[in-house]
């Protein structure tokens, strides 16, 4: 559904990405994982479109270089890291944000637009919230509500960079929980940056280990999930365990490394 | 469906509230003056002017032409640039995603501001020249500023952008300091120009009117890219929009409505900060609301402004910059506050 071969990425005369492949079929749960400057992040935008960067990214096996931005967003919606967060903007004007790949550039959203925005609200149990100001939102409701408006744009792929930073232990369960629901249900591809790697293991299909901008590893969460390959390029020193249905959980191990 | 969420335009009501003080402080404008006019026959005369519609107000002529003449077209000066300003001021807020932005961010003001001198001590005999030079100044300003911004940093990034203008209104100013001081005898005239006059009659309107319809659909209708812009420039590209190109889109539209504001009445500060902000409180920070409501809001704010310019030392009259300035100065203070808690 989604790909990628040999994408770099330049910035500042450092290669923060560099020849990093990736393919995710329809329905699948990709989870880019590595230490703090390895480069998933941008990996990430690299694949949205947001940086500059060599090497072809395809979606639906279209070449994305080929696509208009209106037609790449109703393919692909992105939620990132840290989003910029309209203080004074209503929950439902925030959610219907994300309709805009389908309102012409000077036009006004259809009814069909407030009801696709209306039911992603009440599908995220959102719909009390819809006349609050975005700003007045606590940390797990606002994480939902732009996970609202990604999934808003009704896009085939769904693209979030650390969608639980900052979230509790129970926040961070609801919204992996909603976004694999999602998952099943509609049958999204999910592709997520996640620093927790039980959490990726626990979630993901398959895994992706960047460090220094490279590709070290991908596959099954227990073919990545080594002590051996975490060890080296997490720098740590770990255990890791199988949990009851069989994905592997990472213990820190005291003392080390 | 039990969702009461809709998406937020300007909802009627505050239309026509705000429609409603501006028709108001109008007429409060049309009254005041040497002659003695009563209320309702300046409501009853305003009726007349209307299209298809006539009304005997009982004025004598020589009324009727003082009122048709003097008072009307000051205050639709008035309505059209305050109009303008508080519209490019929201415009600008929503490009540089910030509630201070100003209509003189970009070097307009400098601009403006130094070929009006340039007019008044250079070409003495050009006078009737001034509003174009001012024109040309303005936008001459912000290209330099724009350009600069785009080749100093990252293209179309907005902090670059913000700095370019600081250094553009600098350099500008100094060069028309400089200027000014080949002629101390014109001080006088170019401060009385720079502080601001919307009393230069019909002339003055049907110079501003062609530029103020352009500015202003350009503007009304980016309001819902504006809330799009307002998740920042990477997210809107993942929505599809091309964020630089509605940038300077917005900032081409905002920057001819400064433009057009300033060659016909001066530099006039804190307008287009007071009343979007003002709006915001009220109605939403939405653009599609902030927008339509700052253009009649900021009409009515400087047809107030000139009456507070024309009553408070009559029969002398102050500069309508001065009135601006002293009612936005605490203001810009007071959002600033506001703005610091609200990050904090």
């Amino acid at each position: 559904m989604i790909g990628a071969s040999a994408v770099s990425v330049r910035l500042g005369g450092r290669d923060v990405v560099a020849d990093v492949g990736l393919d995710v079929h329809r329905g699948e749960w990709l989870a880019i994982i590595g230490p703090n400057g390895a480069g998933k992040s941008t990996l990430l935008k690299a694949v949205m479109g947001l940086v500059a960067h060599r090497g072809e990214v395809t979606i639906d096996s279209r070449p994305a270089a080929a696509l208009k931005p209106r037609a790449r967003a109703r393919l692909v919606a992105y939620a990132p890291q840290s989003p910029a967060l309209p203080p004074d903007m209503s929950v439902f004007d925030y959610a219907l944000l994300g309709r805009t790949p389908y309102i012409p550039y000077l036009g006004r959203e259809s009814g069909h637009d407030r009801r696709v925005a209306a039911s992603v609200l009440d599908r995220l149990d959102l719909t009390e919230l819809g006349t609050r100001r975005v700003g007045e939102l606590s940390g797990g409701e606002r994480q939902r509500v732009v996970l609202a408006r990604a999934l808003a744009q009704e896009a085939p792929v769904l693209l979030l960079d650390e969608p639980t930073t900052a979230l509790d232990l129970g926040h961070q369960q609801q919204v992996l929980e909603l976004v694999d629901r999602l998952r099943r249900a509609d049958g999204l591809t999910v592709v997520t940056t996640l620093h927790d790697l039980t959490v990726a293991g626990l979630y993901a299909d398959s895994l992706l280990l960047m460090a220094e901008g490279r590709a070290v590893a991908a596959g099954r969460p227990a073919q990545v999930l080594t002590e051996a390959l975490v060890g080296r390029h997490f720098d740590a020193q770990v255990k890791i365990e199988r949990g009851p249905d069989g994905r592997p959980v990472v213990h820190l191990v005291r003392g080390g490394p | 469906m039990t969702t009461q969420a809709r998406p937020s335009r300007a909802r009627p009501a505050w239309v026509a509230s705000a429609l409603g003080v501006l028709a108001v402080s109008m007429v409060a404008g049309l009254l005041d003056g040497a002659a003695d006019i009563s209320p309702w026959q300046v409501v009853l005369q305003a009726v007349d002017w209307l299209p298809f519609a006539h009304v005997d107000s009982g004025l004598a002529p020589v009324e009727q032409g003082l009122l048709y003449e003097l008072r009307l077209p000051r205050v639709l000066v008035a309505a059209v640039v305050g109009g303008l300003l508080a519209m490019a001021g929201a415009g600008y807020q929503g490009v540089f995603r910030n509630p201070l932005a100003d209509p003189y961010l970009l070097g307009a003001a400098a601009g403006a501001g130094l070929a009006a001198t340039a007019v008044i001590v250079l070409l003495p005999s050009a006078e009737g020249s001034v509003p174009i030079a001012a024109f040309a100044g303005a936008v001459g300003g912000v290209f330099l500023a724009y350009t600069l911004g785009n080749t100093a940093g990252r293209a179309g990034g907005t902090a670059t952008l913000v700095l370019a203008g600081v250094a553009v209104t600098s350099f500008l100013t100094a060069i028309q300091t400089f200027v000014q001081q080949f002629k101390v005898e014109e001080l006088q005239r170019i401060y009385a120009w720079i502080l601001g006059d919307v009393g230069g009659g019909w002339d003055q309107l049907w110079l501003v009117l062609p530029y103020a319809a352009v500015s202003a659909v350009l503007l009304l209708v980016h309001g819902r890219m504006l809330d799009v812009l307002s998740v920042g420039d990477e997210e809107a590209t993942s929505l599809g929009v091309r964020a630089s190109r509605v940038r300077f889109t917005v900032l081409l539209a905002a920057s001819l409505a400064t433009a057009s504001a300033v060659a016909v009445s001066g530099l006039i500060g804190f307008v287009g900060i007071v009343v979007p902000h003002v709006v915001r409180r009220l109605a939403g920070g939405s653009y599609r609301s902030v927008l339509p409501l700052s253009m009649i809001g900021g009409a009515a704010f400087l047809v107030l402004a000139d009456l507070v310019a024309r009553t408070v030392l009559a029969p002398a009259e102050l500069p309508i910059g001065v009135v601006t300035m002293f009612v936005g100065a605490p203001f810009f203070v007071g959002v600033l506050r506001m703005t610091r808690r609200a990050v904090t």
